[in-house]
């Protein structure tokens, strides 16, 4: 096996140009399967915009996003299939307001299973689910996601009446559902309360020890500290510094980085 | 006093002995139909416009549907349904040889005509809706347009409620004008008894109550249809 097969997204020369606000200025990074990337910055560094280009949730101006083998900024790759295995946490939580929390989870897989009922031929041998039965497989997933973050008597209620803490982590359980071989954090615990930063932290750790592949933007410096493969320093939408989390946090080299980790620590 | 209540006398006498209960209730089915079918097919149609206006402008087809949507919303928003009616059935009609009852012309103009209106509301809608949860479908790998139908556009409507429940009262009390292409409405069948009973107080008077009886009722289900709707609500 060659090292190159254990390798997840492969970023080479990355731009993105919001008009004449040049804000990513050539990104290049591997990220291997498995390992935990955390993305700390100044705010306005790029470091956001540089996730929401891993998943083309943003559109590279100019380099290539190489995922799982596959070319994120082609347009003739089919996106969403891609993001299927890509789950992303937001700052805000994004879950759907017109769907109770059991929909919100269930509803990704079903959408999946849908479309593979309409796209599967009479001639193709192998079976697909029926409706009915990927229903009824999305909700145990859905319950047991729930039960494992201990939210299953929250199932049927609706976003709007959880808290920022358990919102988040529904959040995250509803990306997991997909079963992804990724998931990106987009400050998932800035817009939180400091009380249940904790909750949402204890979850991504145990998620890490699993083995889920993570991309971490975030403020945390503890939990960049204990989970980290990797820390990635940024600024003005570069790479500056990359190092494991002791030589990174201990011996920073960078200028930028030492004056930065002197105001935050 | 007395005189007026010879005049309902006299109303009721047309109203019931003379059959003129028969073009009322010809006037409430005529002026409901369209008013109702007008407006969905306003939907269907203010919403496929809003959909596309609300559409990323990168690519060429989306630029060019844009253009055709602007164009109609300014088309028929820009002369009066009357204008619209009378085009549409002694222009149009004619131009392309079809055949159509006056009321179903009726329908296909005022659902051509709201749906103009429609499709402002309805972005309007889309537009207050926040951006994040087009953001959430799409990072679970919905395409846009399922996102659109299952996240967006449902909190969008329950947005916009009230307001679509004002251009469905417009097209209720709108529906009197179509007796411009000799559709039986409301006002037609009134007018009716009141040719016959030489004698136009009292109907137009009970017309009056019967317009206000109605949007009074739809103001109710729209106030019944929000209370369903914001149960997702904070409390």
């Amino acid at each position: 096996m060659t090292e190159n097969n254990k390798d997840l997204i492969i970023v080479t020369d990355l731009h993105k140009s919001f008009g004449t606000n040049h804000v990513l200025k050539g990104v290049s990074t591997t990220i291997k399967k498995g390992e935990k990337v955390v993305v700390i910055g100044p705010s306005g560094s790029g470091k956001s915009t540089f996730l929401r280009c891993l998943n083309c949730m943003e559109d590279p101006t100019s380099g290539s996003v190489l995922f799982d083998g596959v070319e994120l900024t082609d347009f003739k790759t089919d996106i969403n299939v891609q993001r299927q295995k890509m789950g992303m946490v937001f700052q805000h939580f994004n879950l759907f307001a017109n769907k109770t929390v059991i929909e919100n989870i269930m509803m990704a897989p079903i959408y999946v299973a849908k479309k593979k009922i309409r796209k599967h031929k009479k001639s193709d041998p192998t079976p697909v689910d029926d409706l009915k039965t990927a229903k009824r497989k999305a909700r145990e997933t859905a319950e047991a996601l729930l039960r494992r973050i201990g939210l299953e008597d929250k199932a049927d209620a609706y976003p709007s009446s959880l808290s920022g803490g358990q919102k988040q982590r529904v959040a995250i359980i509803r990306s997991l559902a997909m079963n992804p071989d990724v998931i990106l954090f987009d400050e998932p615990t800035s817009a939180l309360d400091p009380e249940m930063v904790g909750e949402v932290l204890e979850l991504m750790k145990e998620l890490a020890t699993e083995g889920m592949t993570m991309v971490v933007v975030t403020h945390e410096m503890g939990f960049a500290r204990e989970v980290a493969d990797r820390v990635v320093f940024m600024d003005e939408g570069k790479f500056v510094e990359e190092a494991s989390p002791e030589e990174f946090f201990t011996n920073p080299k960078a200028p930028r980085l030492q004056e930065f980790l002197s105001k935050v620590l | 006093m007395n005189s007026f209540m010879v005049k309902v006398n006299r109303f009721i006498e047309v109203f019931i002995e003379q059959g003129g209960y028969n073009e009322v209730l010809t006037g409430l089915k005529n002026t409901l139909l369209i008013a109702v079918t007008g407006l969905i097919i306003g939907i269907v149609i203010g919403t496929l416009i809003a959909t596309v206006r609300v559409l990323p402008k990168y690519k060429l087809i989306s630029r060019i549907l844009d253009k055709i949507c602007t164009f109609y919303v300014a088309l028929f928003r820009g002369t009066p349904m009357v204008v619209q009616l009378l085009v549409f059935y002694y222009v149009m009609l004619p131009l392309i040889c079809v055949k159509m009852t006056s009321v179903s012309v009726a329908i296909a103009v005022f659902g051509l005509n709201s749906g103009a209106y429609i499709s402002e509301i309805m972005r309007a809608g889309i537009l207050s809706v926040d951006p994040g949860q087009m953001e959430g479908g799409r990072s679970v790998g919905m395409s846009y347009g399922a996102t659109m139908m299952k996240i967006v556009i449902p909190q969008a409507i329950k947005n916009i409620l009230p307001t679509l429940g004002n251009e469905f009262i417009t097209l209720v009390k709108e529906t009197s004008v179509v007796s411009f292409v000799g559709a039986t409405d409301l006002y037609v069948a009134f007018n009716y008894i009141g040719s016959n009973s030489y004698e136009f107080m009292v109907p137009y008077l009970v017309m009056a109550l019967i317009y206000i009886v109605i949007v009074c009722l739809i103001s109710l289900g729209i106030k019944l249809m929000e209370r369903r709707l914001r149960k997702g609500d904070r409390k």
